[in-house]
C-alpha cells in the first residue's frame, strides 16, 4: 500500500522536476526535457512484453487461467506505453532530425514491438474459448520473444542510428549523467515502474471482478 | 515416442507422403500460391515496365512477392486438418514431433516449388541480372528455410483458433521482419555488378533465424496440438 503514496508523490514531483532541476542540453535545447518520459515509458513497453511472455509460458506449465489474464494485462499496459514511447519519440525525431520518422533502428525495433501487441490482441479476439485462447495468444507470444530479439543485430547493420543514446548521450557526452540530469531519470523511472505495478494490480482486480461477473 | 530414429523419420516422411498425395488432388494450397505469385508479379510487371528498376528495389520486391505469396497459401495444410476434422485423426495416430517435421517439409516443399517457378519468371519479367548465382541460390533457400521454419507454428495456431482470413498474416509479419531485411541486403549484393564481398554476417543470421525459428516451433508446437 505504501509504495502506491510513493509512486504518486514521485509522479508528481518528477513532472514538475523535469523543467526545474536539469539544465538544458547544449545541442538541442529545452527539447531534451522529453528524454525523461520517453525513455521510461519505452522501458515500460519492454517491461510489459516481458511480463507477458513470462505470464504466458507460466501459463502454458500450470494452465491456471489468472496467468493468461496476468499476461494479457501486462500485454495491455505494455502497449499503451509503446504507443507513448513512439509518440514522444516521434516528436523528438521531428525536433531534432527534421522528420518524424526515418526508420532509424530504434524506431524499426518499437514499430515491430507495436505490430507483435497489434497480432497479439488480434489472435486473442478471433478465438472465442477461454482455454484456446490462453493458450495459443501464450505461444504467440513466446514464439515472437525469441525471434524478434535478432532484430537487434540485423538492424544495426542497415543503417547507422542516429538515436541519442548512440550519438548525445554517451557518444559525444553533451548529454552527460550529471547529478540532476540522473537523479530526475532515476526518479522518474522508479516513477514509470511504480506506475506500472499500480496499474497491473488495478487491471488484473478488474479482470477478476469482469470474469467473475460473467461465470 | 517412437523407439528408433529410422521410424520416427519413416513416420515424418510418410505424414509428408500424405500431405503431398491429397495436395496433388485437390491442389487447392497450391494453385492459390501459384496463383497468387502470379498475378501479383504480373501486377508489378506490368506497372513498371521493362525498364531496368535498381538492385535494391529488384529485392525488396522479390522478397514482398514471395512473402506475401507464401503467406497467401503456408497455413492451408494445417486448416485442411481441421476442417476436414482429420486433426483429432492425426492426433490419435502420431506423436506432434511426427506432426511437426511433417508439416514443416510439405510446407517447405510447396515454397520451393513455388520458387522454381517464380524466381526465372521474376527474372525474366524484369529483366534481372544476377551477378552471383551461388549466393542468390543460398540466400533463397536459407530464406525460404528460415519463412517455413516461424510459419509452421503459426498456421498451426491458425488452425486450432479456427480462423480464416488476414489473421495468419498479421500474425506472420511481425516475427518475419527479422528475416527480410537482411534477406533484401544480401540480395541486392546478389544482382549489384562487382561487389564480390560473400555477405556472411547476414548469412549468418538467416541460419540462425532458420535454427531458432525451427526449434522454439518444435518446443511449443505440442501446446498448440494437445488440448
Amino acid at each position: 500500500m505504501w509504495w502506491k503514496y510513493l509512486a504518486g508523490t514521485l509522479l508528481a514531483a518528477v513532472s514538475v522536476a523535469v523543467f526545474i532541476l536539469p539544465p538544458p542540453q547544449a545541442q538541442i535545447g529545452e527539447a531534451s526535457r522529453i528524454f525523461f518520459f520517453h525513455v521510461p515509458a519505452a522501458l515500460i513497453g519492454f517491461v510489459g512484453f516481458v511480463f507477458s511472455a513470462v505470464y504466458g509460458a507460466r501459463y502454458l506449465q500450470r494452465r491456471d487461467p489468472a496467468f493468461d489474464r496476468k499476461a494479457a494485462v501486462a500485454a495491455e499496459i505494455g502497449l499503451t506505453f509503446t504507443i507513448i514511447a513512439t509518440f514522444t519519440g516521434a516528436i523528438f525525431s521531428r525536433v531534432t532530425w527534421g522528420m518524424f520518422w526515418n526508420w532509424d533502428p530504434r524506431q524499426t525495433s518499437i514499430l515491430a514491438v507495436l505490430l507483435i501487441y497489434g497480432a497479439y490482441f488480434a489472435l486473442r479476439q478471433a478465438v472465442p474459448f477461454r482455454d484456446t485462447r490462453a493458450r495459443l495468444s501464450a505461444v504467440y507470444l513466446l514464439l515472437a520473444g525469441v525471434l524478434v530479439p535478432l532484430l537487434f543485430f540485423v538492424l544495426p547493420r542497415l543503417y547507422p542510428s542516429l538515436h541519442p543514446n548512440n550519438s548525445l548521450v554517451s557518444g559525444g557526452g553533451e548529454f552527460a549523467m550529471t547529478l540532476p540530469v540522473g537523479l530526475t531519470f532515476g526518479a522518474s523511472l522508479l516513477s514509470f515502474l511504480l506506475l506500472y505495478f499500480w496499474l497491473h494490480q488495478l487491471a488484473d482486480r478488474a479482470g477478476r471482478i469482469t470474469e467473475k461477473l460473467e461465470s | 515416442m517412437p523407439s528408433g530414429t529410422s521410424s520416427w523419420a519413416s513416420k515424418v516422411l510418410a505424414l509428408l507422403a500424405k500431405d503431398l498425395r491429397a495436395e496433388f488432388r485437390t491442389r487447392y494450397a497450391l494453385s492459390a500460391v501459384f496463383l497468387f505469385a502470379l498475378t501479383t508479379l504480373a501486377a508489378v510487371s506490368v506497372s513498371l515496365g521493362a525498364g531496368g528498376l535498381p538492385a535494391a528495389y529488384l529485392a525488396v520486391l522479390f522478397w514482398v512477392i514471395l512473402f506475401f505469396s507464401a503467406l497467401s497459401g503456408l497455413a492451408q495444410s494445417f486448416i485442411k486438418e481441421a476442417e476436414t476434422k482429420t486433426a483429432v485423426t492425426l492426433q490419435l495416430a502420431t506423436s506432434e514431433d511426427v506432426v511437426y517435421f511433417g508439416k514443416w517439409g510439405f510446407n517447405l516443399l510447396l515454397l520451393l516449388g513455388l520458387e522454381v517457378f517464380l524466381v526465372p519468371l521474376f527474372l525474366v519479367l524484369l529483366n534481372v541480372e544476377v551477378y552471383q548465382w551461388w549466393l542468390f541460390v543460398t540466400v533463397i533457400f536459407l530464406g525460404s528455410a528460415g519463412l517455413v521454419s516461424s510459419t509452421t507454428l503459426i498456421a498451426s495456431v491458425v488452425a486450432v483458433a479456427g480462423v480464416r482470413g488476414a489473421l495468419f498474416s498479421v500474425l506472420s509479419l511481425p516475427v518475419l521482419l527479422p528475416l527480410l531485411v537482411p534477406l533484401v541486403q544480401v540480395t541486392e549484393k546478389c544482382l549489384t555488378p562487382g561487389v564480390m564481398t560473400p555477405g556472411t554476417a547476414e548469412l549468418r543470421i538467416l541460419a540462425a533465424y532458420a535454427g531458432i525459428a525451427l526449434t522454439g516451433g518444435w518446443l511449443l508446437f505440442p501446446f498448440v496440438w494437445r488440448e
